[in-house]
């Protein structure tokens, strides 16, 4: 079984169109969403949930207030600045550590699980897909893109499925930590702008710190030729393989408005063809 | 006043706007809390006139003290301490810096350094005043640096914050304290989607927002719908223009080449401030 992740640094550069495609010309696989404070997948793929699991990331503290005697001695050791001045828990900025319970002198503070968010594993028309949602303004993601990746492994194996196609989050953080370990080739998608060339340093950067073979491709590469160059260029120089160029086509959000991947929505189109070319070479890197 | 600029979707203009917003308003400093992939000064070109490097707290033993008996391990909630019959081991990369440990200790071993993770580079372009933090490569937790940003906030002048995408912690630690959340999504399924999460984090925190529409004219009309349901005011359309993406792409906030922006810009912002004062 292979794993390949697609990511970007910088959101927006066309990670969810390329993964559903990807899913679509794998025809069986398992299909990973760990985006998962924005998920968007699901509305290429619709997937049909088999099981949803609740997802207990973290903890919060709980100060009784029956018991509590403001003394502020918690709120003097929180290095968050989770108490409040009338002594009650902030939930956006307590991160569950347990200092305050263990400094209060009346025990009046406790901790309490939280349910953080859901898993889901989901049926789809090209295999299974597994997701998830983190409830809004939750801490913890990187650990939900663990529980994702671990299901769709247990899933890949119990079905024998080749493939786990991961659709990786924006950034350079924990969860897009989380979301390549361990994987065979990642692919970045960039696109030609100062900000794209910016964040796909970065992303190469941390996927040489995790030992992951690096691909890239660039969309909308007919937006600024010019960058296009200089991004073939950096990756000629540092011995990254760039992949495919994907041009600029409405289409691509036509295909995503009727909610279908491009490859069924649109298969001839240019944007297709690049992409199946793409997949082509990144089966062939994985199968031999 | 302090904006947010955030988004729930990534790639759909935050950094965009927050540049021409702070160039048309003058006087005002822009904070780029996108700390995983800081854009804000690829648009701005600043002279960075100050960098400070950021770390974290994290625990080391002194050994000689350290009898083993695992209690740190047991209270850290994030299983960054590992003790073994005889070895003491952390992992930095999990450690929230809480000092928990610290206080567990029964025979005072352990002790905290720093740990890098980042760095803060501050500057202006011309009169427009910039600070933004650098994740360091590898370092998982962003939460630690955009605090450590937020504290780099200029009172004086009209403060605009870009937010990194996504709606979980990064985002939550960027617009806390704002008075104002811009939220600019694009007109798609996928924008749509993440706004309405992004718009519950908001209610929750109880931050007032209102919403830019980024390319308009492409997608379909469902994000206007549901502004329109939820009352949520729709503050700018920026068109979809193969000029504005042109310039994005070279780096250059459109506002500059296209002067008749500045005012909408500038309209945008009185708009914000009638907002938050009623």
């Amino acid at each position: 079984m292979k794993q390949i992740a697609v990511l970007s640094g910088k959101g927006g550069t066309g990670k969810t169109t390329i993964t559903a495609a990807f899913t679509v010309l794998a025809e069986k696989a398992v299909v990973a969403d760990c985006d998962v404070d924005a998920p968007d997948l699901h509305m290429l793929l619709h997937p049909e949930i088999l099981e949803a699991k609740e997802f207990r990331g973290s903890k919060i503290a709980v100060i009784d207030q029956t018991k509590c005697i403001k003394c502020g001695v918690c709120r003097e050791r929180c290095r968050f600045d989770a108490i409040t001045k009338d002594f009650t828990v902030d939930p956006f900025s307590c991160e569950g550590c347990g200092v305050c319970t263990i400094v209060c002198p009346v025990g009046a503070v406790s901790l309490t699980e939280r349910i953080s968010g859901y898993a889901y594993i989901s049926k789809i028309k090209y295999g299974f897909m597994v997701h998830a949602l983190l409830n809004p303004g939750e801490a913890n993601s990187g650990k939900l893109v663990t529980m994702v990746r671990q299901d769709a492994k247990l899933l890949a194996e119990k079905e024998r499925l080749n493939f786990i196609i991961i659709d990786g989050p924006p950034g350079i953080g924990c969860p897009v930590i989380a979301s390549i370990t361990g994987v065979d080739v990642a692919l970045v998608v960039t696109e030609p702008t100062m900000s794209g060339i910016h964040d796909l340093e970065r992303a190469l950067q941390l996927l040489r710190h995790f030992n992951v073979k690096p691909f890239v491709c660039v969309n909308m590469y007919d937006v600024n030729r010019d960058n296009a160059y200089r991004i073939y260029r950096f990756c000629e120089e540092n011995g990254v393989e760039v992949v495919g160029n994907i041009p600029f086509n409405p289409v691509v959000t036509e295909a995503m408005v009727n909610g279908k991947a491009i490859i069924e929505y649109s298969p001839e189109c240019d944007v297709a063809k690049e992409i199946a070319a793409i997949w082509d070479r990144l089966e062939a890197e994985l199968l031999f | 006043m302090i904006v947010a600029v955030a988004s729930g979707k990534g790639g759909t203009g935050k950094t965009s706007v927050a540049a021409n917003l702070a160039i048309s308003i003058g006087n005002a400093q822009l904070v780029d809390c996108d700390v995983e992939e800081p854009n804000a000064h690829l648009l701005l070109n600043p002279e960075i006139t100050r960098e400070e490097p950021v770390y974290r707290l994290v625990p080391f033993v002194k050994e000689e003290l350290c009898d083993y008996c695992g209690k740190c391990a047991d209270f850290c909630q994030y299983n960054a301490i590992l003790v073994i019959p005889e070895r003491f081991l952390v992992f930095p990369e999990l450690c929230h810096g809480c000092g928990g440990c610290v206080l567990t200790c029964p025979k005072k071993a352990i002790e905290e350094e720093k740990y890098r993770i980042g760095v803060i580079k501050e500057g202006f372009t011309r009169d427009l005043r910039i600070a933004f933090g650098e994740l360091e490569v590898g370092e998982p937790m962003a939460g630690p640096l955009i605090r450590e940003v937020k504290k780099h906030l200029d009172k004086s002048r009209n403060v605009i914050l870009d937010a990194p995408p996504g709606t979980s912690c990064p985002v939550v630690e960027t617009v806390k304290g704002s008075d104002f959340c811009l939220l600019v999504t694009e007109p798609t399924p996928f924008g749509l989607h993440d706004l309405k999460i992004t718009v519950k984090v908001l209610e929750d925190m109880k931050i007032p927002h209102g919403v830019v529409v980024n390319r308009a004219g492409i997608g379909d009309k469902r994000v206007y719908e549901y502004c329109n349901e939820k009352g949520i005011p729709i503050l700018l359309e920026i068109p979809y223009l193969r000029k504005i993406a042109e310039l994005y792409s070279r780096g250059v906030p459109f506002s500059l080449e296209m002067p008749e922006w500045t005012e909408r810009f500038r309209e945008l912002f009185e708009d914000i401030e009638r907002l938050v004062e009623s």
